[in-house]
């Protein structure tokens, strides 16, 4: 089947696809290690040390250093490895979600609570030329 | 012989999990979520199950980036919660049902439905979630056996809902051809709409889940048609998980009757939503 890559046209989206997860991998793998008590540990201990036993490349590196959650998806990253740094930095996947949206925790709870943000003008990248 | 009878579709929120593990299910922003699973814990204790056939799908905790099945089978005698970074769920160990499983596995393969099977499995908020939500607090042990199958809904593209539909058909007629008396429940987990990556994170649709929901019970042949594409602009990058209740919708009766339903927005980052359906 041909893959025109369609949903590259949703807007504030980085579709986890073969090609991110080819070039995350390493980020990836970093992630997931900190869902064990004992790679927090040694992460928390020498971040720089524990960073460089990944082979990921220094983009993705400086994003993992800078908490660039954004940029971490850009570059091959997927949510729910991310999601396993951001435990470790005591940040909930509310907060994290609040961070990528770059609204706040407090005004992003209140989006949530009143029903959270419309498929209105969010549905193609056309309709965020304007913001 | 095994038997089919009822079929449950779900959410399966990490934060439920959390809200229940940490008893604060009472509070005001809980309760809404919760007294609509009050009707089917009743149901639940009327109709209980000998075994869970539980789709679900693993967050990146059991499988890494190194393996990445599209449908792996827990065919294991025990599942152990994971540890997905804030320490495992207090929950039970989840007892599985290896013979049921190996049976499926062998007839579904021969069905041409290549399974990954599963000697040895972690499982994460996605299949304990369910079996919270719907049993309330257990103690020791969960009241039913479970065989868990795991689905690739992280990395695009996970199967296509036809896939999972007709997968579903499969399954249910290994179930039908297994030599013992037990009742086996099938659920469907995961959404509804939902993304929680990036800007768009946030996003709910209301309208597109409660077609969802119709299409299940009434129409499923079109539900299944509904395209991953549609998914993601609709539901929300992560709200494509919902592929999985095809899976439980194919393994019930082409006409079923709705028992329950329950919608609520948010918990969390996601739309919280819930069927019963019995074959008629
Ligand atoms: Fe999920």
């Amino acid at each position: 089947m041909s893959d025109p890559k369609e949903y590259e046209d949703i807007p504030g989206t980085f579709v986890f696809d073969a090609d991110r997860s080819r070039q995350g991998y390493h980020l990836n793998m970093f992630c997931i290690s900190l869902r064990l008590q004992e790679s927090r540990d040694a992460f928390k201990a020498d971040p720089e040390a524990y960073l460089a036993t990944y082979p990921m490349s220094e983009e993705q590196a400086q994003a993992v250093r800078d908490r660039a959650w954004n940029r971490m998806l850009e570059l091959g990253g997927n949510i729910y490895y991310t999601a396993k740094l951001a435990a470790n930095d005591g940040i909930t996947f509310q907060e994290l979600a609040a961070l990528m949206t770059h609204m706040g925790s407090e005004d992003y709870r209140k989006m949530m609570f009143e029903g959270g943000r419309s498929i209105e003008g969010n549905r193609s990248k056309s309709e965020w030329e304007d913001k | 012989m095994a038997k089919v009878h009822a079929g449950v579709g779900c959410s399966h929120v990490p934060a439920i999990g959390v809200a229940m593990d940490s008893g604060i299910t009472g509070q005001d922003y809980w309760k809404p979520v919760f007294a609509g699973f009050e009707k089917s814990r009743e149901w639940m204790k009327e109709n209980k199950p000998d075994v869970i056939f539980l789709v679900y799908n693993d967050h990146c905790t059991a499988f890494s980036a190194e393996v990445i099945p599209t449908f792996a089978l827990g065919c294991a005698a025990e599942f152990q919660p994971a540890d997905e970074g804030w320490g495992p769920r207090p929950v039970p160990v989840v007892k599985g049902h290896p013979r049921l499983a190996s049976h499926i596995a062998q007839s579904v393969i021969l069905d041409e439905f290549d399974l990954t099977i599963m000697n040895k499995m972690e499982v994460d908020h996605g299949l304990t979630v369910p079996l919270s939500v719907m049993f309330g607090e257990v103690e020791d042990e969960w009241p039913c056996q479970v065989i868990p199958l795991a689905v690739n809904v992280v990395q695009y593209p996970p199967p296509t809902g036809n896939r999972c539909y007709n997968l579903g058909k499969a399954v249910r007629r290994a179930i039908d051809s297994y030599d013992e008396d037990i009742n086996v429940m099938i659920f469907g987990t995961g959404g509804m709409s939902h993304q929680l990556q990036a800007e768009r994170a946030g996003l709910i649709n209301p309208e597109f889940d409660k077609r969802f929901l119709d299409l299940l019970t009434e129409d499923p042949v079109a539900g299944s048609q509904i395209t991953h594409l549609e998914y993601m602009r609709e539901a929300g990058s992560e709200g494509i998980e919902m592929v999985m209740w095809y899976v439980m919708r194919g393994a019930l009766n082409d006409d079923v009757e709705e028992i329950h339903r329950h919608y609520h927005v948010p918990a969390s980052n996601t739309a919280v939503g819930h069927i019963i359906l019995e074959n008629r």
